[in-house]
């Protein structure tokens, strides 16, 4: 008898989870999106984003191990916070967008952290260069749609994004946090 | 009390100092503004900026000590348009000394570039980022920094005119150097 009931309230515990009637999110919606950046020059913050990216995902919440992610960002979309910013970021010293006009971040593991966070790893490619990645993300549903947020640090140098005049970190710090929100809804 | 026929050593001091100051920042603008897109350029922003910070807090102890210390009387001779003018120009150079810096803060904070005081102290972003909002402060710098340069030039102008035409003690005065060389020639 006791067990009965202890196994009802469990049950009723996981219905209550809104996770447990979630569909899978799998389109992309580029509105509710922002993949930005905040990069440091003399030690001051400043914050740039990319105005054009899409991908293809797919995240059930009741089934995170099997999530699939494939995020790309068109760089020649860079603002940097600044017009001169711009023009210097897509040439050849850093992102040299006309050679490698893509980044792209594929997503091989999302691990549960418990609660509504994960654990993303993946295989980050820039300028023809591919690291392994990994970023704590946070996931919600807002309305019909579902939510990603996270934050990771990126290393310029390790995919030659700023060589040159620009490699030593004197002026621009090696160290770049990436902010993503990717909101995503469920199609058919 | 009798008004002193001089200035304290600090207001001599704090003087050149900002007098020093400024020109440099001022030619440091022109000359930054128009360099191509490099690691140095966004270094001598940030000095830029850093000098600019520094002379609005130098700026802010000649205010307090002018406030504090009653100035020498300007000379005997000087009619009361020129007395009228000096003061209004002193006022106004004050004033921009201020504004100045204040505008260039401003405005690197509407174009999303924050201040950090040689790149340690952050401070505050007054503005939210706005494009059109900072190339309106990036004008009034401008116009502010021409104005100045102009009182600047009137201001030398008067010193010199005051030691070379009128031949009385206003600018040995701010610059006590004159007066022991001359005792030295004589």
């Amino acid at each position: 008898m006791k067990f009965g009931r202890r196994t009802a309230l469990l049950a009723a515990f996981l219905f209550a989870i809104p996770f447990a009637q979630a569909a899978e999110f799998n389109r992309l919606r580029p509105d509710g999106s922002t993949v930005a950046f905040v990069y440091r020059q003399m030690g001051v913050p400043v914050e740039g984003g990319f105005r054009r990216f899409g991908g293809s995902l797919s995240f059930d919440p009741a089934r995170p191990q099997a999530a699939k992610a494939v995020i790309e960002v068109d760089l020649a979309g860079i603002d940097t916070g600044f017009a001169e910013g711009n023009e210097e970021a897509q040439g050849r010293l850093w992102f040299d967008t006309k050679n490698h006009p893509v980044a792209r971040f594929v997503a091989t593991s999302v691990k549960p952290l418990g609660g509504n966070r994960f654990e993303v790893a993946g295989r980050l490619s820039i300028k023809g260069r591919t690291r392994e990645v990994k970023t704590p993300a946070t996931f919600r549903q807002a309305g019909s749609s579902g939510v990603f947020e996270g934050a990771f640090i990126l290393k310029r140098a390790d995919y030659g994004i700023g060589e040159g005049v620009w490699a030593d970190f004197d002026t621009v710090a090696n160290e770049v946090e990436v902010r993503f929100r990717l909101s995503a809804v469920a199609a058919k | 009390m009798p008004q002193a026929n001089s200035y304290t050593r600090t207001a001599v001091g704090l003087h050149w100092l900002v007098a020093v100051a400024i020109i440099g920042t001022f030619g440091l603008g022109l000359y930054m503004h128009e360099l191509p897109f490099s690691p140095g350029k966004l270094k001598l922003y940030s000095w830029h900026k850093w000098a600019g910070v520094s002379i609005f807090l130098l700026v802010l102890v000649r205010v307090f000590w002018r406030l504090s210390h009653q100035p020498p009387a300007l000379p005997a001779h000087m009619p009361p348009w020129q007395r009228q003018a000096a003061e209004g120009a002193h006022l106004l150079l004050y004033v921009l000394m201020l504004a100045v810096p204040v505008t260039g803060w401003l405005m690197s904070s509407a174009k999303g570039v924050p201040t950090v005081w040689f790149g340690v102290l952050p401070l505050p972003d007054l503005l939210a980022k706005d494009k059109e909002l900072g190339e309106l402060l990036a004008t009034l710098h401008k116009v502010l920094n021409i104005g100045m340069a102009a009182l600047v030039l009137a201001h030398v102008g008067a010193a010199l005119k005051h030691h070379f035409i009128d031949r009385d003690e206003v600018l040995v005065r701010m610059l006590p150097v004159l007066k022991k060389t001359e005792r030295r020639t004589q």
